[in-house]
């Protein structure tokens, strides 16, 4: 039976500063997770720590809220102990670019099969606004008493440099475009990254809403504001590589970064960058265990119905014998 | 003359073969029907620092190491410099006379503070030549044989046609282990099959160095008098017996336990229990002709290792992850994680003496108050630690049976004499094992659920479990977080809830010692009501089992415990209480299990007896701080030092 939207809700109580970027994200998720016609038992949300990490609760599937800067590692066990699990992962910028840099790096050489969402707000929101990886240098939001003093990460070419097969960037207010998204990473056969432009209006008073729709610049003769974030798609962009095709992967892989660095008056969202012809990690497991989708580890049976032991440690007790 | 009991050590550069002479000596011994307990000893170092091994042998079983060498086996001016004062009158030492001449001063890897010591206490300007080390060991009634490797690996060369010096080299590790045996009487058949053996059926390999077993025993045969205070026979075996080191022991009882999925950051000495593991990715099944699969993955940090774990165990495989010192630090917040979440996770952590990078190859006992105190906030675990090689298999098993049953964090807290003693043991019997879920109901049990009503995971039960279903159960969805949470699983702050969430995981404690049996908490051995109670934990128990042995005729008391959280209070106290003067012995500055037992006893031990130079308590040393309490001569804290 396909699932509504409203299945997709719990009754927690949604504590977000109005106006948060965080709700779309929320809406979006939902959206694929009941349009995609999965059981709801077959999806896991793994969250780390931070407002945006709250999104676990209010999303009717498992949820697993996890340890700042932690989600991917918690969720990649979750995954290869059992590979026919739809796993998505959501975080915070300074969750996933900042505390868990390493884990964010290593995920994409690993290449599990799972969806990465980073809410990208420039700041650290649930702790009052200090500077995230995303924030510019010499910008002051809100809360910093100084300009920004280090420079930023670029999430989209980080994560491409990292291995990650699925490159994306969505934007909070742009829900179906963000779903559609989402939808896209989790189809997608490897590790997906969608960094989402989330505007913070409680903290991050530089890239609000309003910066992002280009309000403060109007066309001349209409006066209609001017929009800053746009679609690459719809600008003839395809980040797909197709090696039989002459397009692999390192040729989309620096047109890719050469559109994402694009930042100003004008911020592409949309794929940059899909690659479905590298093995992901549970393939490669297969290819050396060929049981291991069948009975993955959280699938097997440990013990007879005497609770004894069944695996049998005699031939490599023989390789020791004396 | 001794015979079948004796201490043989050999030692050289790191990565020059100490390892495999070791291990080929060792097998010849066990494969002809001996005990034997091998103990290494190296530094953090690939190449060229100094490494030994010890090998005890006895027609016993054994597990804990002597004071003392009766046989050194040397290739380096080194080896002598450092052992050469251990070895004991009537034993002996085997050395290369070229070395002769070659003075302390030019090792380069030997510390400045023996130099000094031996510069002093010999008076030569310059360092002191091993020849004066070795006449001083002479005139103390030990046996020095030359043997000139250079003149024996020529005689190999002609004879196999070997010419390549890197190979010809190696040969070096054969020729003393063959000259020892040759002083023991030992038989070459035993050594040749040991040789197949360490070289895998390698021919290549094995073929000229049986030659270089051959030369070496020929030569001592023809240049010296068979010794006459040592001999090496074979006995018979009554049982099937393994070689094997605490890594292998504790890498079994996982699998056997049910370990389906390892993770593991690269640390010594913990690294070898998962890169052993690694071999069993595909195993066969006693009761089908499916294959089982074990997943072990290498992770980025120890953080991910711990959460990595932590996730297989949600999707509801047997997890765990194993580590050291540094890495267990790291592993601090992710362990509270699991505490709060209920989840069942093992965590095996090889102490090694710390702190910080500390001395990472040697050993210690220094992790349990962390073990026990780490993390922020009260959360529920279980520490239990395995006193040797036998115990640390089955309670592999009994750890994943505590983190199923009570639904928390289990710490195995081993170390690294355990890791690095490769000993004789008869084979385990994992039919000796029970595999307890506890309400885990992903393993078929039927799962069902009120109508109109939602799972809850941290649901209150009269004794705090609450039924526990993998992610992806049908009907069973749920949340995990690390905030406090409702039955469901959602952050809560409510006070009310709070408590009554901090009841039902604290509680588990509770339940735990009063359900887990006597047996698995603690061992008591030795005289009732004893006039001297030495307590203590791990890798310390063999040598004070075989000290007590010594001290026969005094009431002496050995309590080992092995449940240290939750800590068994009331039998513990009515252990002390029954003795005279107590004791706590352990491998670390403060005697962490003397003020642990003092938190949950009330008692402060009068004595204790540490030691934290990084190598383990011998026999002897526990023999003696025993003796000088019963006879009323000891200081309250007595630190041991030896060990080179
Ligand atoms: C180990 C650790 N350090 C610090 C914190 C405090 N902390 C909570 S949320 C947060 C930052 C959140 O920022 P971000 O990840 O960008 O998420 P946002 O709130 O912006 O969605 C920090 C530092 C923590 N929970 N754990
Ligand atoms: S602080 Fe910012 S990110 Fe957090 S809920 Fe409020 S608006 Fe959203
Ligand atoms: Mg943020």
């Amino acid at each position: 039976m396909a699932l509504k939207l409203a299945d997709m809700r719990t009754e927690v109580h949604n504590d977000w500063c109005p106006g948060c970027g965080d709700f779309g994200i929320l809406s979006a998720v939902q959206m694929a997770l009941a349009d995609m016609g999965l059981n709801r038992e077959d999806s896991v949300v793994v969250s780390g720590i931070g407002c945006s990490a709250k999104l676990v609760h209010y999303t009717n599937v498992t949820g697993i809220h996890t340890l700042h800067g932690r989600p991917l590692p918690f969720a990649t066990g979750v995954k290869l102990a059992n590979p026919h699990l739809n796993v998505v992962v959501v975080g915070g910028d300074g969750d996933g670019l900042g505390i868990g840099a390493g884990h964010f790096v290593n995920g994409g050489r690993r290449n599990v099969d799972m969806l990465y969402i980073i809410h990208d707000n420039g700041v650290y929101g649930l702790t009052k606004g200090q500077a995230s990886p995303t924030l510019k240098l010499g910008e002051q939001t809100k809360s910093l008493v100084y300009p920004n003093i280090t420079s930023s990460i670029n999430p989209l070419v980080l994560a491409m440099a990292c291995g990650y097969t699925f490159v994306a960037r969505g934007y909070s207010f742009n829900v179906q475009h963000l779903k559609k998204l989402i939808r896209e990473g989790i189809e997608h056969n490897g590790s997906a990254f969608i960094d989402v432009l989330q505007p913070c209006p409680t903290y991050n008073d530089i890239n609000s809403k309003e910066w992002y729709n280009g309000e403060d610049r109007a066309e001349e003769n209409s006066g209609k504001a001017l929009p800053r974030v746009y679609s690459i798609e719809a600008d003839g962009y395809d980040g797909h590589v197709d090696t039989a095709k002459g397009r692999d992967s390192e040729k989309v892989m620096l047109e890719a970064m050469r559109r994402a660095v694009e930042w100003g008056d004008r911020i592409p969202i949309g794929v940059f960058y899909s690659n479905d012809e590298i093995p992901t990690y549970e393939e490669r497991m297969h290819h050396r265990v060929p049981e291991y989708m069948d009975v993955p580890p959280a699938k097997q049976r440990i013990s007879d119905n005497r609770k004894k032991p069944i695996a049998d440690i005699t031939p490599f007790m023989d390789e020791l014998g004396v | 003359m001794k015979e079948n009991r004796l201490q043989w050590c050999i030692g050289g550069a790191q990565g020059s073969g100490v390892d495999t002479s070791a291990n080929i000596f060792s097998r010849a011994c066990a494969e002809g029907g001996l005990w034997v307990a091998g103990k290494r000893e190296y530094y953090s170092n690939i190449k060229g620092e100094h490494s030994y091994f010890v090998v005890r042998v006895s027609d016993t079983m054994v597990e804990a190491m002597l004071e003392g060498i009766d046989i050194l086996a040397t290739f380096d001016e080194e080896t002598v410099a450092r052992h050469f004062d251990e070895v004991r009158k009537g034993g002996a030492i085997i050395y290369d006379p070229s070395l002769s001449q070659k003075k302390t001063d030019d090792i380069h890897t030997l510390d400045a503070r023996i130099k000094l010591e031996l510069a002093e206490r010999f008076r030569q300007e310059g360092g002191v030549t091993i020849k004066t080390l070795l006449d001083d060991a002479a005139a103390r009634g030990v046996n020095v044989y030359p043997v000139p490797y250079g003149t024996l690996l020529n005689s190999i060369s002609s004879r196999t046609g070997e010419r390549r010096q890197a190979i010809l080299g190696r040969m070096v590790n054969v020729l003393a282990v063959s000259a020892s045996f040759w002083l023991l009487h030992y038989d070459l058949d035993e050594l040749n099959s040991s040789i197949e053996h360490v070289f895998g059926g390698r021919k290549k390999l094995s073929e000229p160095n049986k030659v270089a077993a051959a030369v070496a025993y020929e030569y001592m045969k023809g240049n010296f008098k068979e010794s006459a205070e040592y001999r090496l026979r074979k006995v018979e075996k009554k049982e099937k017996r393994m070689l094997l080191n605490g890594n292998q022991a504790i890498a079994l009882g996982k699998l056997a336990s049910g370990l389906r999925f390892q993770t593991y950051y690269p640390i010594t000495p913990a690294a070898d229990e998962s890169m052993y593991l690694e071999k069993f990715e595909r195993f066969s099944m006693n009761d089908s002709d499916e294959k089982g699969n074990l997943m072990v993955v290498q992770t980025e940090d120890e953080i991910s290792a711990i959460t990595m774990a932590i996730g297989g165990a949600l999707s509801g495989a047997r997890s765990s992850t194993c580590t050291s010192g540094p890495g267990f630090s790291l592993m601090a917040e992710g362990i509270g994680w699991a505490g709060i979440n209920e989840v069942p996770v093992v965590i095996t952590d090889y102490q090694r003496a710390g702190p910080s990078t500390g001395m990472p190859t040697r050993h210690e006992q220094g992790d349990l108050k962390f073990a026990l105190y780490g993390g922020h906030g009260d959360f529920p675990k279980i520490v239990l630690a395995s006193g040797d090689l036998e115990e640390s298999f089955y309670d592999a098993n009994h750890a994943f049976n505590f983190a199923e049953r009570y639904q928390l964090p289990v710490i195995h807290i081993v170390d690294k004499a355990m890791a690095n003693t490769t000993m004789t043991l008869p084979y385990f019997d994992p039919a000796r094992m029970n595999i307890d879920r506890g309400l885990f109901l992903g393993d078929g049990t039927p799962f069902v659920i009120e109508e109109g009503k939602e799972y809850e995971r941290f649901k209150i039960t009269e004794n705090g479990i609450s039924p526990r279903v993998p992610i992806g159960t049908p009907g069973g969805i749920f949340w995990n977080t690390g905030d406090e949470h409702t039955e469901l699983g959602h952050i809560t702050e409510d006070p009310i809830l709070r408590d009554r969430m901090m009841d039902k995981r604290m509680g588990k404690l509770d339940l735990a010692l009063k359900e887990i049996p006597e047996d698995e908490q603690f061992h008591y051995y030795g005289q009732e009501n004893p006039d001297l109670l030495v307590v203590s934990w791990g890798s310390t128990k063999g040598s004070i089992l075989e000290a007590m042995g010594k001290l026969e005729g005094k009431k002496i008391g050995f309590l080992q415990i092995r449940l240290i959280r939750p800590f068994p209070s009331e039998a513990v106290t009515r252990i002390i209480k029954s003795a005279g003067r107590v004791a706590v012995m352990e491998m670390n500055y403060v005697g962490q299990l003397a003020d642990i037992m003092a938190e949950y006893t009330g008692h402060l031990a009068e004595y204790r007896i540490v030691k934290f130079n990084g190598r383990p308590i011998t026999v002897d040393e526990a023999y003696r701080s025993m003796k000088q309490i019963v006879e009323g001569k000891s200081e309250k804290r007595v630190v041991l030092t030896y060990g080179a």
